[in-house]
C-alpha cells in the first residue's frame, strides 16, 4: 500500500514537473535564441542548445539601442510609483480606519466606487490633461496617473481595521499623535502587507504597457516595456537581438519573483480580494 | 445573530471613544488630502471629462465644439465599431472559460504535490505571469513565426499564426492564456486549500471512491466561489484587451483582430479624433460597468444565501 502510494506520488510528481517544463519551454527557447548567432535561427532542424554560447546579441542591443536608458527610466518611474502609492494609500487608509471625521463614510464610498472605473477608457482625457500640464514625454507623465490606486487604500484600511483598538488607545494615552501611531506602530506591525503590496506594485508598474505607450512618444523617454518593441521596427527582424532585449527586460521582475515568491503570491491574493 | 450584536456593541464602543476627542482636522487633511488630489485629478476628473468629450468633435488636444449626440449616432452606424465589439467578444469566448478551467486543472495538479515538487511546479506555471506583455509577445512572435518558428517545426506545419485570418485571434488568445493562467492558479490553490480535509476523509470512508466523483460532489461545489471570482475577474479584464493584439497582430489581417480599445486608440492617436474616441470609450465603459455591477450582484446574492 505505502509502496504503491510512493510510486504513484513519484509518477505524478514527475508528470507535473514535466507539464511545468513544457509550459515554460517558450522561455527556454527565447534564452536559447538570444545566445546563438543569427544564421542559426534560419536553420532546419533548429539547434536545441546554444553552442557555442555567444553574447553578441546582448552586446549589440546594449551598444546600439537605448536599452540602458530605458532601464533607467523604468527603474526610476517604477520605484517612484511604488513608493508614492504606498505612502499615499497607507496614510489615507489609516485615516479612514482609525480616525472619525465628518465625511469619512463619503470619502470611503467614493474611493470604493473608483474600483469600477477602468483606467483604460480614460486615456484620451488623461492624455489631453498631461498635454496641458506639459508632462507628455516626461517621468511625471508616466508616474502621476498610476498613483490613483484606490484598491491599495481599501487594503490598508482593512488591515488597519483588524488592529486591536486597545493598541492605538494606549498609544494615544501616552500622548502619541496619529502620525506617530501610523509610522511608528501600525507600519512596523504591517510590514508583511506593505512588502507584498510593494512587490506587486513594482512589478505592475514595470510591466505596464498601455499608459507609458500612450504618454511617451520619444524613444529615449520610453520605459523598457515599451522600448523593446522598438528593437524590432528599427533593425528589421533579427531574432537573437529581439530575444536578448526581451531577456534583459524580463530579468528584474523575474529575479524579484524568484526571490520573493511567497510575497508575490500573498500580494496577488490580497489585491484580488481573496486574502 | 450573536455576531451581529457583538458588532453593534463594538460600534457603540468606538463611537463613545471617538466622541470624547475633537476631530484633529489638521492631521486628517495631511493624511487624506494627498491621495484624494491624485485620485480626483487622475481618475475622477478624466471619467467626467471623457463623458463630456463624447459630445464634442474635439481633436486630441481637446479643442472642438459640442455636436450633441452626433458621435453616438455615428457610433451606432459604424460597422468597424461593431466589428471590434464582436472581435472582443470572440476573444473573451476564446480566453475566459478556458483560462478559468485550465487554472483549476493546474491548481489541482499543484496542490497534490509535496513540498519541493510543489514549489517547482508552481514557479514554472506562474513564471509567465510576471513577465511584461511586450516580452511575452516578442517571444511568441519568434516561437510562432511562420518560417522558422519552433512550433511550426514541431507540428510540421507552415501556419502564419498571427496573420492567418482564421488563426490570428485564437493565437492571440492562446498567448494570453499562457501569460495569465498563473494568476488563476494562485487563486484556485487558495480556494482548494480552504476545503476542509475532513470532507475528503469522510468521502473515502464512505467509499465514494473514484477521483471524479469526489471532484464532482466535493471539490467543484466547494471551490465554486473561487471559480466565479476568477471567471468575473477575467471577464472584466478581457473587455479591455489591447496590448497583446496591438503587439502581435496590430488588428490585422484586414482588421480581423481589431478590438474595441484598439479602435479607440486608432481614432484618438492616429486620426486625432478625441471626441469620437471618447464616445467609443464611453461604450466600453458602460459594458465594463454592467459587467462589474452584475458581478457585485452575483457575489451579494451568494453571500446572503
Amino acid at each position: 500500500m505505502t509502496a504503491r502510494r510512493t510510486i504513484t506520488s513519484a509518477v505524478t510528481g514527475f508528470l507535473s514537473v514535466a507539464i511545468g517544463l513544457i509550459w515554460v519551454f517558450p522561455l527556454y527557447w527565447a534564452v536559447n535564441t538570444a545566445f546563438t548567432v543569427e544564421e542559426k535561427t534560419a536553420q532546419i532542424p533548429p539547434s536545441w542548445f546554444p553552442a557555442p554560447i555567444l553574447i553578441d546579441a546582448f552586446a549589440y542591443v546594449i551598444k546600439y539601442t537605448a536599452i540602458i536608458r530605458w532601464y533607467v527610466n523604468s527603474v526610476i518611474t517604477s520605484l517612484a510609483i511604488t513608493g508614492c502609492v504606498l505612502l499615499l494609500t497607507m496614510m489615507c487608509g489609516y485615516a479612514l480606519s482609525q480616525m472619525k471625521f465628518r465625511g469619512r463614510q463619503f470619502v470611503y464610498i467614493a474611493i470604493l466606487a473608483g474600483f469600477m472605473i477602468p483606467a483604460a477608457t480614460n486615456v484620451v482625457p488623461l492624455f489631453m490633461f498631461m498635454n496641458t500640464l506639459g508632462m507628455v514625454n516626461s517621468y511625471w507623465g508616466i508616474i502621476l496617473p498610476q498613483l490613483a490606486a484606490p484598491i491599495a487604500v481599501v487594503i490598508y484600511k482593512q488591515f488597519f481595521d483588524q488592529m486591536p483598538l486597545e493598541l492605538s488607545d494606549a498609544a494615544r494615552m501616552d500622548g502619541g499623535t496619529d502620525l506617530r501611531i501610523l509610522f511608528r506602530l501600525f507600519l512596523p506591525l504591517n510590514w508583511g502587507v506593505t512588502w507584498a503590496l510593494a512587490i506587486i506594485l513594482f512589478i505592475g508598474a514595470w510591466n505596464n504597457f498601455f499608459w507609458p505607450f500612450i504618454v511617451i512618444g520619444k524613444t529615449p523617454m520610453m520605459t523598457i516595456t515599451v522600448g523593446i518593441t522598438q528593437v524590432q521596427s528599427w533593425y528589421g527582424i533579427a531574432y537573437p537581438r529581439q530575444m536578448a532585449s526581451a531577456v534583459l527586460a524580463a530579468l528584474p521582475t523575474a529575479v524579484l519573483f524568484v526571490i520573493f515568491q511567497r510575497r508575490v503570491a500573498q500580494g496577488v491574493a490580497i489585491t484580488s480580494g481573496i486574502k | 445573530m450573536a455576531s451581529i450584536s457583538t458588532e453593534a456593541a463594538d460600534l457603540s464602543v468606538q463611537r463613545v471613544r471617538h466622541s470624547r476627542r475633537r476631530t484633529p482636522w489638521g492631521t486628517v487633511i495631511i493624511l487624506v488630502v494627498p491621495f484624494l488630489i491624485v485620485y480626483v485629478a487622475f481618475l475622477i476628473y478624466p471619467t467626467v471629462r471623457v463623458f463630456q468629450l463624447s459630445f464634442t468633435n474635439s481633436d486630441i488636444a481637446g479643442i472642438g465644439s459640442y455636436v450633441g449626440v452626433a458621435n453616438y449616432v455615428k457610433l451606432w452606424k459604424d460597422p468597424i465599431f461593431w466589428q471590434s465589439l464582436w472581435h472582443t467578444a470572440y476573444f473573451i469566448i476564446l480566453t475566459v472559460v478556458p483560462n478559468t478551467l485550465l487554472g483549476l486543472a493546474f491548481g489541482l495538479i499543484v496542490v497534490r504535490q509535496k513540498k519541493v515538487v510543489r514549489s517547482i511546479v508552481l514557479v514554472l506555471l506562474f513564471m509567465p505571469f510576471i513577465l511584461p506583455v511586450s516580452v511575452v509577445t516578442q517571444i511568441y512572435l519568434w516561437v510562432l513565426s511562420a518560417a522558422y518558428g519552433i512550433i511550426n517545426f514541431l507540428l510540421g506545419t507552415k501556419i502564419n499564426w498571427f496573420q492567418d485570418p482564421n488563426w490570428a485571434m485564437p493565437s492571440v488568445a492562446f498567448v494570453t492564456i499562457w501569460w495569465t493562467v498563473g494568476f488563476n492558479i494562485l487563486l484556485f490553490i487558495a480556494g482548494l486549500e480552504a476545503i476542509p480535509k475532513e470532507y475528503y476523509e469522510a468521502a473515502s470512508l464512505d467509499g465514494a471512491g473514484g477521483g471524479f466523483r469526489v471532484f464532482r460532489f466535493i471539490t467543484w461545489p466547494l471551490v465554486w466561489p473561487v471559480t466565479s471570482l476568477v471567471f468575473t475577474l477575467q471577464l472584466i479584464l478581457q473587455w479591455k484587451i489591447f496590448d497583446q493584439v496591438y503587439l502581435l497582430t496590430n488588428g490585422g489581417p484586414f482588421n480581423r483582430t481589431i478590438v474595441v480599445l484598439m479602435y479607440m486608440y486608432q481614432q484618438a492617436f492616429t486620426r486625432y479624433k478625441g471626441g469620437y474616441a471618447s464616445t467609443i470609450s464611453i461604450a466600453l465603459f458602460v459594458i465594463i460597468l454592467i459587467t462589474s455591477l452584475t458581478q457585485i450582484r452575483l457575489l451579494r446574492s451568494r453571500g446572503a444565501a
